[in-house]
This record gives C-alpha cells, structure tokens and sequence, in this order.
C-alpha cells in the first residue's frame, strides 16, 4: 500500500490494472513452461535471465511504441517506423564504417529518423493525406532506402561505443533496457506535466475543434511523427549494435505490427484521444512475454504464430468493452450491491494513511 | 551478274560460320538482390561470363515474376545465344520456355528449378540443400566421436524449402549416432538478429554447459548465435561447437578467429558450370544432365580462412 503514497496516483493505477494483470498472466505463463523463468545470475558482468531477455529484447517494440501512442492519440498512424529502423541502423553503420565516432553515427541516425518523421508529418498535417497511406510510402519505400546506404550487404563494424548502445551493460543493466526506460519516463513526464499531453488528446478527438479552440494543430501533428521517427531511428540504433551490423532486409521487419499491437494492448483507441505511454510499454512487456512463452516452451517452429495468434486473440477478447461490461454486471448482481470502485477507494486511502 | 550471284550465295552460306566465331550473348534473368549470396553470384556470373568472351546481358528482376518473364521475352527478341534463369517461383513458366524452345534458344536454370516439363530447358544448376545438411551431420559425428551431444538447432525461416531440406539432411546425418541428440530447434527466420535471441533463449533453457553444438542452418543465424554465447561466458567454438551452411565472409572469419568449426559451401558459382554445359552443347550438341550438382565444400579450422575471406568479401556478400 505503500505504493500509493510514493507511487503512481491512484487513477494512472487503475488505468493500467488490466495490463499488470495480463503481464502478470503471461509471465506465469512462463513460468509454466519454465520453472526457473525468475532466476537472475550476474555472469560475465552483466544480468544474466530470462526476465532480463524480456525487458532487453522488448526495447525496439517498447521504443517505437512511444512514438506510435502519440501518433495513434492524434488518430493517426505510423506504418513506416520498421523501415525507419532500417534506414536508421543503416546510416549508423556507414558513418561509424567511414571511420567517424559513436556520438556522430548516433546523431546521423536520429537525424535521418527525424528527417523520416517530418515527411511523415508534412504529408499528414499539410497535404492532408491520410496517414494510414501517408505513411505506407515509406514504409515501402524505405527499405529500398537503406539497401542504397548499405549497397544491399549487411555493413558490419565493430565500434566498441555503438555496441555498447545495443549489446553492452551499465552497472550490469543491458543499455537498451535503459534506453527504453529514460525515454518511456521522459516523453510521459513532458506530455502529462505540461498541456501537451491534453492538446494531443483533443487533436484525437476533434481536430477541427481543437484548432478552433486555438490549438496549432498542424504543428503539433508534425511533432509527433517527429517524435515517432526519433524513437524509430534509436531503436533501429539498438538493433544493429545488437548484431555489430545493419541488415536493412530484415532489421525493424514487421515491429511496426508489433508497436501497433503494444498500443492497442495496452488499451489505447486506434480512433484517438485519450492515451497512455505506460500502458503501451506495458503492451510491449506482454508481447515479448508472449514471445518469450514461445520460445521456452521448446514447440516446434511450427506452432510459433497459431500460439502468438491465440494468446493475442485472449488478451484482445478479455480488454473487450461487452467482455467488460459482462464483468461488470457480474459483479454487480453479486452479494455487494455497491459499485467497486466508491467503495474501495476510502479504506485504500485510510491505510496509504 | 554471274559473280554478283556467287558473292552473294557465299555471303549468305557463311553468314551462320561468322555468328558462330563471333563471340557469344547470353541473357541473364536475375531475382533480384535480396541476400548477400545472392549479390555474390551476379558478381560471380559476370565474371565467369567476362572471363569466357561472353557477352552477358543481364536484367534484375526484383522479385518479380513478370519481370522475368519479360527480360525472357525480350532476350528472345534480342536473338541471344542462350538464356540463364535463376526462377523466383517454380510455377508459371511453361509459355515463356515454350517460346525460348520455340525460338531455339537453350535455357540454363541457375540455383532453383521449376516445375515444368524436363524437356523445356537444357538443365538445372542447384546444390542439393539436403546434402548440404548431411555434410554438417557427418561433420559433428566424426568431431564427437563417439562422445555424448547435445545438439541445439537454429532453423531457416518455417515452410521454407532450404530450412525443410537442411533439417532433414542433418538429422540423416546423424541417424545411427545415439551419442548425438537435438534437444531444441527454433527457427531463427535466416537472421542474424534472431539467431542471437533464440540462442539467448536455448543458452537460458538448456543451460549453457549442457549444449555441446549449434547446428544453424544459415551462417547468419551462426554469428548472432555467437554473440549471444559469447554474452553469456561462453566460447563459441570451444565450450559450444559450431557447424552452419552458406560459406559467407564472415563465417570464414568467426572460424579463423577460433569462434567457429565448420561451415559447408554453397557456391555463388552456379553460372561456371552452367556456362560450361552451354558451351559444350552450343559447339558440338552434346546435351548435357538434366541437374547439374554443385560442390558442397566443407570448410574447417583446417582451410587458410583470411585467406578465403579476403578472396570473397568483395563479392558483394
């Protein structure tokens, strides 16, 4: 209960309470196929677990899912942050192959995503064109991008700085885990203490009233593809330092499925309006969990799909409004005839106390 | 007038004698550039066609079967000597090597086959994917020897036909080895990306001492799968053998660095063999096998790799 006074307030709680619950499901479904799911050793200077494995591997989808929440709070979305990854990881490698710095290569990156994310923005706030197909011309289109930068091989290199940011450890904390959190902590901390936050969810609901009501729609539009492009470029960053090489066939394939997944699951609308980065990344956490159950369970490859497939399809089902409602009238002809929440919420108070 | 007829009637009896001193054209209808291997074996086709005197013309057709059949037709019209195809798909091909046979133009198929009738082309290059996965098999039971294994598996990307292939070619293989056992086998989609986190996830479910050998089934998978064992103390190659298919650069390289033991060949040199079979059959006639197999090279710690990698990272792996 402590957690109450020091932690998030009550209402960002019940917020993300269905998503702790179903993060909490899929980890006990690891555990189910594998006992030992928990252990965490410090092997080889660095945490070493499958619990680590999550929170490492979930940061491409927990970084782009940043961006997309923002871009789908607008009721927009982002379809090419996979081949932004490519072109990003791509850039990287051949700025640190012609001999430049980390720090150089890391800038290059976020500025070619950057660059990605305005286009995105300026075809969607400017020329008006739906984003679902605004974005699907980079999307398609980007892939052939980054071959061009890396001449259609995978460009490898081996500058220790860039693979720290991808295979390397901080206090024994694999780096992307602590990418994804700064980050995930920073964008929420600017979007709910200042008004951002509020103007974002009124583009989503109505943008032509939000632009009444005198916000500058058109801009705040652009930044949030900027912003989606940014977190595209440092997870295609991570992705190839994780492999010392930017493969720009495969990096960011089909992830930007899975950010679009990781907003939904964590219980954003794809029509806009109100959004919650926690949730997503906690969306994302359930991904890789799921992911993870896939790859413990020692199935052949076969079943990797129909069991992602049908894992998902439960999550979806059970954040379902009817399914909720259902729930809901249970609970309300059970023995308490008073509605949970008014009841529950004093003594919660009186204990935090 | 007498002598203007005979002239002319000479001209035209060794007109054919002078197409066949001129030097040879030849059409190449190329998938695309999706893999490095790929990219390897146009170099590698250029060169073996530049080192022959033969003009090739070559069309890129990005994945795209219409596009194929296109540069076909257009190598038709051309009146090209011969026509190389590396097939995107099996089907679909009978009306365009119809009309190649139609227009008396030999057609070679280059690394896959089709499935058409075996008299509309002149033969097939491929290697055999399944002997491929024999070639590891028998690899890893001369290494062990007789010792206990613990076998872990990274295969190709599902259904597809090199990971159905190479798995089985493995596991006959070692059929007849009990000491030899695959314990877990993934799929690591033929990345490297995924090659590192399915080993992650069989380093932590198996325990990494309890793993005696990776067996991938592409070089990729292999060096992602290096990197996750080398993350998790181990030594690749030492603690975990390590056997995968392709021959890419960099395999070479992971096995002169000692991080690797064995990678088995497939050749970017399909167009050699192809190109010899053309010529013979364009000289003489003589009509060559239906499939033409291709060498699956094993290489190990043996082989001067540095040597073999300098030789092939410009190729365009």
């Amino acid at each position: 209960m402590t957690s109450q006074t020091i932690g998030p307030r009550p209402s960002v709680m019940r917020r993300i309470l269905p998503q702790l619950v179903i993060l909490a499901v899929a980890l006990a479904l690891n555990v189910a196929v594998f006992p030992e799911f928990f252990e965490i050793d410090f092997r080889n200077g660095r945490l070493f677990g499958n619990l680590i494995d999550v929170l490492n591997r979930g940061a491409p989808v927990a970084l782009l899912c940043i961006g997309m929440t923002l871009v789908i709070a607008t009721k927009g979305i982002d379809l090419s942050v996979g081949a932004v990854m490519a072109i990003a990881g791509a850039v990287a490698a051949s700025v640190v192959v012609d001999g430049h710095g980390w720090g150089t290569a890391l800038l290059a990156a976020l500025a070619a995503g950057g660059l990605c994310g305005l286009w995105n923005g300026l075809l969607v706030a400017v020329l008006r064109i739906q984003p679902i197909v605004a974005t699907l011309v980079l999307m398609v289109a980007g892939r052939g991008i980054a071959q061009l930068v890396t001449e259609g091989k995978i460009l490898t290199f081996d500058n220790p700085g860039l693979i720290h940011l991808g295979a390397g450890t901080v206090a024994g904390v694999p780096t992307p885990i602590l990418i994804w959190l700064a980050l995930g902590a920073l964008v929420t901390f600017v979007v709910r203490k200042t008004a951002l936050g509020m103007l974002i969810e009124a583009i989503g609901i109505n943008e032509r009233s939000s632009r009444l009501a005198g916000i500058n729609s058109r801009v705040l539009l652009v930044c949030v593809y900027l912003v989606s492009g940014l977190c595209a470029a440092l997870a295609g960053v991570i992705v190839a330092a994780d492999i010392k090489g930017a493969d720009a066939n495969n990096a960011g394939l089909w992830l930007e499925l899975d950010a679009i997944l990781a907003v939904v699951i964590g219980g954003n609308s794809l029509l806009g309006g109100r959004f919650s980065i926690i949730a997503s990344l906690i969306g994302a956490l359930i991904i890789q969990s799921v992911n993870s159950v896939i790859l413990l369970s020692g199935l052949p490859p076969e079943f990797n799909l129909v069991i992602k497939a049908l894992l998902i399809l439960g999550i979806l089902v059970i954040q379902s409004p009817r399914i909720g409602n259902y729930i809901y009238l249970l609970k309300a002809s059970g023995p308490q005839p008073e509605p949970d929440a008014p009841a529950s919420r004093p003594t919660k108070e009186e204990t935090a106390r | 007038m007498k002598l203007k007829t005979t002239l002319l009637a000479s001209a035209i009896a060794l007109a054919p004698m002078a197409a066949m001193a001129a030097d040879l054209t030849i059409g190449f209808s190329q998938i695309g550039s999706e893999s490095g291997w790929r990219a390897a074996e146009t170099t590698v086709t250029r060169q073996e066609a530049e080192r022959r005197g033969i003009d090739l013309k070559f069309a890129d057709a990005q994945q795209k079967q219409e596009n194929q059949i296109k540069a076909i037709r257009s190598f038709i019209a051309q009146g090209v000597d011969a026509i190389l195809i590396a097939p995107v798909v099996a089907t679909g091909w009978d009306e365009v090597l119809e009309e190649a046979k139609d227009a008396e133009i030999p057609v070679v198929l280059l690394d896959r086959t089709v499935d058409a009738d075996e008299s509309l082309y002149l033969t097939a290059v491929t290697s055999d994917l399944v002997h491929e996965g024999e070639v590891a098999g028998q690899w890893l039971v001369d290494e062990m020897n007789g010792e206990e294994c613990r076998i872990v598996e990274l295969q190709g990307t599902t259904g597809s036909s090199p990971a159905i292939d190479r798995k089985t070619g493995f596991e006959q293989g070692i059929e007849g080895h009990d000491n030899l056992e695959i314990v877990r086998s993934q799929t690591g989609d033929f990345t490297r990306a995924q090659g590192k986190v399915v080993m992650e996830s069989f380093l932590k479910a198996e325990g990494g001492e309890n793993i005696c050998a990776l067996y991938a089934h592409n070089d990729d998978m292999a060096v992602g799968a290096i990197q996750a064992i080398k993350e998790a103390g181990l030594k690749p190659g030492e603690d975990i053998r390590i056997v995968a298919i392709d021959a890419v650069p960099d395999a070479h390289k992971a096995i002169a660095d000692g991080e690797m033991n064995a990678t088995i060949e497939l050749t970017p040199n399909m167009a050699g063999p192809a190109l010899d079979a053309l010529e013979a059959y364009l000289a003489d006639g003589t009509e060559p096998e239906k499939w033409i197999q291709t060498e699956s090279r094993l290489f190990t710690a043996d082989d001067d790799n540095m040597a073999i990698f300098n030789e092939k990272k410009d190729l365009g792996y």
